[in-house]
């Protein structure tokens, strides 16, 4: 069954009280769109980029009831680290997947999802593989240049955050005035910080879509920051975020066999 | 060419700090400078912000009233960044002070009019210096009637002057606290406002209501007042906004097309009717 | 009254020369990677060929995204004020387009209602504007819906007109014949040059005033929740638009001393109106959606007789999930309260 045809029997039987997926926006752009009836679900289309998981944590989504959401490999990362960090609930949400002839499969449990990511080898974009091989090559110091420039651009207007799945804090480190963690202002130390923050509290969980580096409005690929801290985390600890829905996070877990030794 | 810096305080001692109630004190405060506390004056409703030099500024109405020279009071609780910063000061420290800002409660326009004065809380600190404004100016006003309550007898804040008001002929105090709030010796009322003010039974007739409270009190009061017979045009409140800049300019404080900042923090309840609910 | 001449495009060089000898910076769109942004130039050829829009606005001129208000040094029992003074660059922004321009409006109407802010006057004062009409538009384009247009010449001291050979040039203001005045050579009697004919054609997308008068009356639309379901509530359209105003202000500090700072806010932000006590008079997505219309198209204009929006679109192509501002106000037109 294809995706409208399936958005319409699951809103139309009750089961769910919103189909999540995208639809045509200005000049042909996909964005994301929520069909709440059968009519709604004329317009949805499967080919959109951002990650639809971040709205699974918006109470204005909560209360609509549950929720169907078209997913790709990425967004079901990002579910099922959700579901491990005690977000979601397998219950509230139906994630749907979309195969190449533009057939649906439900996967209503986390169990459904892992096996379904398991059977594709996840792989990053060649663009962002090449770019991240790029910095890794620079010395320290080009890097550090690299994003004293870039981070010069940032307004610090949120839209990365805003956008990340797994940026669903209600009341985020940046928030918190007591004690004040970072800068509020747009300046060079309240760029820098916030961003290593956001890097820092990403790792392990990034999912790798890519949304916080299409969301910035000013073209900064601040993705690079928080998939070099993902790489990192899977390169040194073998984990990849939103692999299970049962949480094993290297971050927050401590092991007697943990390879460092300052701890003991 | 330099024009003034709006956003610039005015630096200000701390002559007295009172222990109100459990985390609420009020700081009376004095111009640093000498040719300021001369030339600078308020009147009744407005307010300020007040800086914590370290931690910011924070928003509260000016509580003593204008009618008493050379200091300002102001009284908060400690619920934040700043406040807790305003909290550690000692007698004799410094902090900063921009104001006055915002409108003013009319009382020339209720001479020869009876006066009901509806408090809860934290909200006293607004009402009280109108009510010591009103009271330098006794004659100007017929009955002034004051129905004050907070949650228990430790909350009431003010509470050496509420002793005045109990003692002086020319004012009815009613003093309430919450079923519950009552300590053994208390000889007040005991019971919510705004059923006090229903049992208190006061006439419309030739008087103006003030009611500042926390919203839930607020929310059950009004229509006790209507009930009673008074019209939106005769009750008047204080709101309170998140504010930054307090002049009208960062859009914070912006409800429907008003600023509190500006065209408030005194309405009546006709203009807080005409307003979007967002506050 | 303006007055018009032409000005060839070789001769840019030699303007831009003569406004560098004058002192002054000029802020142009230059384009790298594929957008462009206003930066500092000093030769025509640096200025971006075919744009329509930078992503950032000019607003950054006169309200930058963090201004310094205030300073103190502390010592024991004692705090020294220090008064901010602005650095200001007498500057000349080159190619905005004319909704931009007209942008500056929107930004004095807050500023120096009743108080005046020091900061942005200081900065206005030392500020031209040679506007750019359009000759062309993109999907987000709705100057003319809201008394705008390609042409339209409020808030440029100068208004340039892309056409054969080089630009109409319209002097508008005395600041516009300053600039003339450097190099007068260059500005060449203009001949019968057909303005309109040259600009975009862009029809209006909805009736703004109908819409202003219809707002109350759909203040407790659920339209507002349903248009907003898809916002993520960051701040990337209060940011890029020219006349969105909004600031925070900010404590930085230290025992030794400390500084207190402006910075650019927005009303999407679920912090914006949150008061200590937990009490949100904003509370939903919705709620400062509804906000950011009124905002512009409702109580704007009964505070200052002009509109808080100018149609320039970038907001929408700025939006990461293409909240497309137009669209949403041709809805709220069509829908019945």
């Amino acid at each position: 069954m294809e995706l409208r045809e399936k958005a319409k029997q699951l809103l139309e039987s009750g089961d769910v009280k919103a189909v999540l997926g995208f639809e045509p926006g200005t000049g042909g752009v996909r964005r994301p769109a929520f069909a709440r009836s059968a009519a709604q679900a004329e317009k949805l289309v499967f080919d959109g980029e951002q990650n639809l998981a971040s709205y699974v944590t918006h109470k204005e989504v909560k209360r609509l009831g549950r929720v169907a959401v078209a997913a790709r490999p990425d967004t079901l990362r990002a579910l099922l680290q959700l579901m491990g960090e005690r977000q979601i609930k397998e219950g509230d949400l139906l994630p749907l997947v979309v195969d190449a002839d533009g057939q649906v499969t439900e996967l209503p449990s986390g169990e459904a999802m892992e096996e379904y990511l398991a059977l594709s080898a996840k792989e990053l974009p060649a663009k962002d593989r090449e770019l991240l091989d790029r910095l890794g090559n620079m010395t320290r110091q080009e890097r550090w240049d690299f994003w004293q420039k870039e981070l010069s651009r940032c307004i610090k207007c949120y839209a990365c955050r805003s956008s990340c799945p797994m940026c669903y804090c209600g009341h985020c480190t940046m928030d918190c005035n007591r004690p004040q963690w970072v800068p509020v202002p747009s300046h060079a130390l309240g760029n820098l910080e916030y961003h290593m923050v956001r890097a820092m509290h990403l790792a392990g969980r990034c999912v790798e879509c890519g949304d916080c580096g299409r969301a910035c409005p000013v073209g900064i690929p601040i993705h690079l920051l928080t998939f070099n801290a993902e790489e990192s985390v899977h390169a040194q600890f073998g984990q990849r975020a939103g692999a299970s829905a049962k949480l094993d996070y290297a971050m927050s877990t401590f092991r007697p066999d943990d390879k460092e030794t300052f701890i003991r | 060419m330099s024009e003034p810096n709006i956003y610039l305080p005015h630096l200000m001692r701390i002559a007295k700090i009172t222990e109100e109630a459990p985390g609420v004190r009020t700081f009376r405060l004095e111009f640093v400078d000498e040719a300021a506390a001369s030339a600078w004056t308020f009147q009744t409703g407005q307010f300020g912000l007040y800086s914590a030099f370290g931690d910011g500024e924070s928003t509260f109405c000016i509580a003593s009233s204008p009618t008493r020279k050379g200091y300002i009071e102001c009284t908060f609780r400690e619920v934040g960044r700043v406040t807790a910063g305003l909290a550690d000061k000692e007698v004799g420290d410094i902090v900063g002070f921009r104001g006055p800002y915002g409108n003013v409660f009319p009382i020339e326009d209720w001479k020869g009019k009876n006066l009901l004065f509806i408090a809860g809380g934290i909200a006293l600190p607004p009402l009280r210096s109108v009510i010591w404004n009103c009271l330098d100016l006794r004659d100007w006003f017929k009955d002034i009637t004051i129905v004050y309550g907070a949650r228990s007898v430790a909350d009431l804040v003010y509470k050496h002057e509420l002793k005045e008001w109990e003692a002086r002929p020319d004012v009815n105090l009613l003093c309430t606290v919450d079923p519950g709030g009552e300590t053994p010796d208390w000889a007040g009322k005991v019971g919510f406002v705004p059923l006090i003010v229903e049992q208190a039974n006061p006439s419309p007739e030739n008087t103006v209501a003030l009611v500042c409270g926390p919203p839930i009190m607020i929310k059950l009061t009004l229509p006790v007042l209507a009930k009673l017979g008074f019209t939106p045009d005769s009750i008047y409140t204080t709101l309170e906004n998140r504010m930054k800049c307090g002049v009208g300019k960062c859009g914070r404080c912006n409800t429907g097309k008003s600023y509190v900042c500006k065209d408030g923090p005194v309405y009546t309840l006709a203009q807080l009717n005409r307003l979007p609910a967002e506050y | 009254m303006a007055d018009l001449y032409q000005l060839s495009s070789a001769s840019l060089d030699a303007l831009f020369a003569a406004l560098g000898a004058d002192g002054r910076r000029i802020l142009a769109p230059t384009e790298a990677d594929g957008r462009s942004e206003l930066n500092p130039v000093t030769r025509a050829d640096q200025v971006a060929k075919d744009y329509l829009q930078t992503t950032l606005s000019a607003k950054e001129t006169v309200f930058p995204k963090v201004e310094r208000l205030l300073s103190y040094t502390l010592a024991p029992g004692q705090v020294d004020l220090v008064d901010a003074e602005p650095t200001v660059t007498p500057t000349v922004l080159f190619g905005i387009r004319p909704c931009e321009a007209s942008a500056f409006a929107a930004l004095d109407a807050v500023f120096n209602w009743d108080y005046r802010d020091k900061f942005f006057n200081a900065r206005l004062e030392q500020l031209a504007v040679i506007g750019l009409g359009c000759t062309r538009r993109d999907d987000a384009c709705f100057c003319t819906a809201v008394g705008g247009g390609p042409g339209a010449t409020k808030g440029s001291d100068i208004l340039l007109t892309p056409m054969a050979g080089g630009y109409l040039a319209e002097v508008l203001t005395d600041k516009g014949r300053a600039i003339q005045a450097l190099a007068p050579d260059l500005f060449q009697p203009s001949q019968g040059v057909d303005k309109a004919a040259l600009l975009a054609e862009v029809p209006a997308a909805f009736d703004q005033p109908a819409l202003t008068a219809k707002l109350p009356a759909l203040f407790d639309s659920p339209l507002w929740s349903e248009q907003s379901l898809r916002c993520l509530g960051c701040g990337a359209c209060a940011f890029v638009c020219p006349t969105c105003v909004c600031f925070d202000i900010q404590e930085e500090a230290d025992k030794t001393g400390g500084r207190r700072l402006r910075a650019w806010d927005s009303c999407g932000y679920h912090m914006f109106t949150l008061h200590a006590s937990g009490h949100n008079p904003r509370e939903t997505q919705g709620a400062r959606w509804r906000q950011r219309i009124y905002h512009k198209f409702s109580y704007y204009p009964e505070r200052y007789g002009q509109l808080g929006c100018v149609g320039c679109g970038k907001c929408t192509r700025a939006c990461p999930v293409d909240m497309n501002l137009q669209e949403h106000l041709v809805e709220a037109s069509q829908v019945n309260p």
